[in-house]
């Protein structure tokens, strides 16, 4: 049987720098999910969600493209326990239009919503909690997924656990994720109680990390990669948690678990290339750091001005006009805090213009041998693809990370020097062996796989 | 966009039609500096290029061999190109970089040789550069840069039947962009005024003249940046946007040597 709904597309990842060209199919049910490996085309298939890998995951140039955005049905949810399976194309977003209602929370969520649950396994994604809960996979207790060798198989972590852990952070290469079954949060209401501590520089920061992290569920801070000096690595620190009902006053007492939200803006399609440059940034920079407040405490807000701020608007990854946008992610080791400050050092005297960078401590790691998060600082960037000097300045960064043990986030990658990938993750061929068992003739492939030679 | 699957225009493997171009290899060195593991030169005397690829390999490339391809046998191209492919699997960028510049003096009274010329640089490229488009398509992605010239931007007297090639061959390049739109693969125009190179030697340099170096500087730039025609020195696409306008009896007077 041949694919259903099938076009020719050029697909890039969020941060469309990239473009390649693929066969897209887009199956509207689990049924035709299950048909996509059919007759896999020579240059392999691999799945896609909604987008939002900053890099070439989510594509496969000549090959086939799933679009599971359609299959994302809930087969079941269990209130009283908190359990929810529910298939690959659905996103955090729905799902928590679906869960918060109920007092219930995803248990782990990036900077958007806007991705879906076999993004979420196939990136091992982390959030604000990393530090507390782990990553995504962690709160997974089973996983449905379609491989060449053996088709439909259930895996977790205690029903064939290599498979599991290899899917997880696997980046979709060992196999179509058909649905996972998450284990939730439970929360008392949709607000949270947050406190916000400005610092004068990267230590202040990093300090108050380190001492007082532990204290908060969510934690994350915002980081001026223009200023210099004394003032080098200033941040806006938030933590926060999730506020219990007697907590609240007023209108949000009445309705505790209300949650409604909203896109206020749009981007539109043709931005000039350049609106996001030196200037600008460093201003934006500037205007951010200035307008929070030097300590505030138990400020109430809602889930997506805490979590979510970017989803307000629209396709704002069009603001970097068409040559757009590099992320990188790394992570170094807690011990490794002079490479942090030596990275953050170089960027600013690069007078690297990053626009949202994010400082965060992540907690222990979990058995993924290609699950990013481990213990550690994670540093992210986005910087305008068009920065010259941006390659050179990137590679430099790679290797502080690689030399004190560090790697950078595959989700995020774009760019990285293939020779890195198994010094970053060194159990790279463990992976290769189980990925090798669940599909041996490596029909499942993309960009990322082919560019970093993964597999 | 950059235009190949790096998202800051690296390049892994490149094929060069044109192996022996002081322009190609220029940029090559370059690239293999950077990341580039698999170099093809593809010549006319590949045994010429020994020297060349094992400074290749010395300078970090894994795999870096000759092949042998003649521009001027147009039958023999799509099969060139589809070994390489087939040997090495993607090739991130193709180098479109044959071409003779033949001396006019000698054209005006040889016809012959001046079609010769006018098959190696055009029609051989058109060959070529079909052979290499179906590929990229096929794989989804990849650049082909096609080596123009000033010179068929408007066409000098004193360099008419190469003017003349190279303004085909640019006219093809920029219509086989148009016709790749949407595909992954993608088309770059490069046009290098004066290059003092293998090619020019003995002559005398034109104003903005350049070197093969600064030449593969404004490719890699230009693949960065995702660009679709590059000027090589850049300023020559100022200059040119005026030099496309002036009268023809102020041209013919300014271009003449």
């Amino acid at each position: 049987m041949s694919p259903p709904h099938s076009s020719a597309a050029l697909l890039s990842g969020w941060g469309r720098t990239a473009p390649s060209g693929a066969e897209l199919v887009r199956p509207l049910g689990l049924g035709e999910l299950r048909t996509t490996l059919d007759d896999a085309p020579t240059r392999g298939v691999i799945a896609r969600g909604l987008g939002r890998s900053y890099g070439d995951a989510a594509q496969n140039a000549g090959g086939r493209v799933i679009d599971t955005t359609s299959v994302d049905d809930v087969a079941w949810f269990d209130a009283e326990r908190g359990h929810i399976k529910v298939a690959a194309g659905a996103s955090l977003d729905e799902l928590m239009r679906h869960l918060v209602p109920r007092g219930w929370f995803v248990p782990v969520s990036p900077g958007t919503r806007f991705v879906t649950v076999g993004g979420a396994v196939a990136s091992d994604i982390h959030g604000k909690n990393h530090h507390r809960v782990g990553s995504w996979c962690d709160h997974v207790s089973e996983l449905t997924l379609l491989t060449p060798a053996d088709g439909q198989v259930t895996v977790g972590p205690d029903r064939d656990p290599d498979l599991f852990w290899a899917t997880a952070g696997g980046m979709g290469l060992t196999g179509v994720i058909l649905d996972a079954t998450v284990t939730l949060t439970p929360i008392e209401t949709s607000r949270l109680l947050v406190d916000t501590d400005r610092t004068a520089n990267l230590d202040e920061v990093m300090a108050l990390m380190e001492s007082g992290d532990a204290a908060y569920p969510y934690s994350v801070a915002w980081i001026d990669l223009v200023a210099t000096g004394s003032a080098l690595g200033r941040s806006v620190l938030t933590r926060g948690r999730f506020a219990r009902r007697h907590e609240l006053t007023g209108s949000a007492a009445r309705d505790p678990l209300a949650y409604s939200p909203q896109v206020v803006a749009g981007v539109p399609p043709v931005v000039p290339s350049g609106l996001l440059n030196r200037a600008s940034i460093r201003a934006f920079n500037e205007f951010w750091y200035r307008k929070a407040p030097a300590r505030r405490r138990d400020e109430v807000q809602e889930i997506p001005r805490f979590w979510h701020p970017l989803d307000l608007v629209r396709d704002w990854n069009r603001l970097y006009g068409a040559r757009g946008v590099v992320q990188w992610q790394c992570v170094v080791p807690l011990e490794a805090g002079g490479a942090l400050r030596r990275i953050i050092a170089g960027l600013a005297e690069a007078r690297c213009p990053s626009f949202l960078s994010v400082l965060k401590r992540f907690g222990p790691a979990n058995p993924g041998p290609l699950s990013f998060p481990g213990p550690g600082w994670t540093l992210s960037l986005d910087i305008p693809a068009m920065v010259s000097g941006l390659g050179p300045l990137l590679d430099r960064l790679d290797l502080e990370v690689v030399e004190v043990g560090g790697r950078i986030y595959l989700a995020k990658d774009s760019r990285l020097r293939p020779e890195l990938v198994g010094d970053m993750y060194p159990r790279l061929d463990e992976w290769r062996a189980v990925r090798d068992r669940a599909d041996p003739n490596g029909v499942l492939r993309s960009d990322l796989s082919r560019r970093l030679g993964l597999c | 966009m950059a235009t190949v699957r790096d998202a800051v225009g690296g390049v892994q493997s490149v094929l060069v039609l044109g192996g022996g171009s002081d322009l190609a290899l220029a940029t090559v060195r370059r690239m293999v500096a950077d990341r580039c593991h698999t170099v093809v030169l593809a010549a006319r005397h590949p045994d010429r290029l020994e020297g060349e690829l094992a400074a290749l390999r010395g300078a970090g490339a894994a795999t870096a061999e000759s092949v042998s391809f003649d521009a001027d046998d147009v039958t023999s191209h799509q099969k060139v190109v589809d070994d390489v492919f087939a040997r090495h699997g993607d090739i991130d960028l193709v180098l479109l970089a044959f071409g003779v510049l033949g001396d006019q003096d000698n054209f005006d009274h040889d016809p012959v040789a001046a079609a010769a010329a006018a098959t190696t640089n055009f029609v051989g490229g058109v060959s070529a550069g079909l052979a290499v488009a179906g590929q990229l398509r096929a794989q989804g992605h990849g650049t082909l840069v096609v080596f123009s010239s000033v010179a068929g931007v408007r066409v000098r007297a004193d360099n008419l039947v190469y003017g003349a090639t190279k303004a085909g061959l640019d006219g093809f390049a920029s219509g086989l962009s148009d016709r790749l739109a949407g595909t992954g693969a993608r088309v770059m125009v490069v046009r290098p005024g004066f290059v003092h190179s293998k090619m020019t030697d003995g002559m005398d340099p034109a104003p903005f003249a350049t070197t093969p170096e600064a030449v593969a500087d404004a490719v890699l730039d230009g693949l960065r940046r995702g660009s679709e025609v590059v000027w090589a020195p850049p300023a020559l696409r100022l200059v040119f946007g005026v030099l496309r306008l002036v009268p023809r009896p102020v041209w013919r007077r300014l271009s003449a040597r």
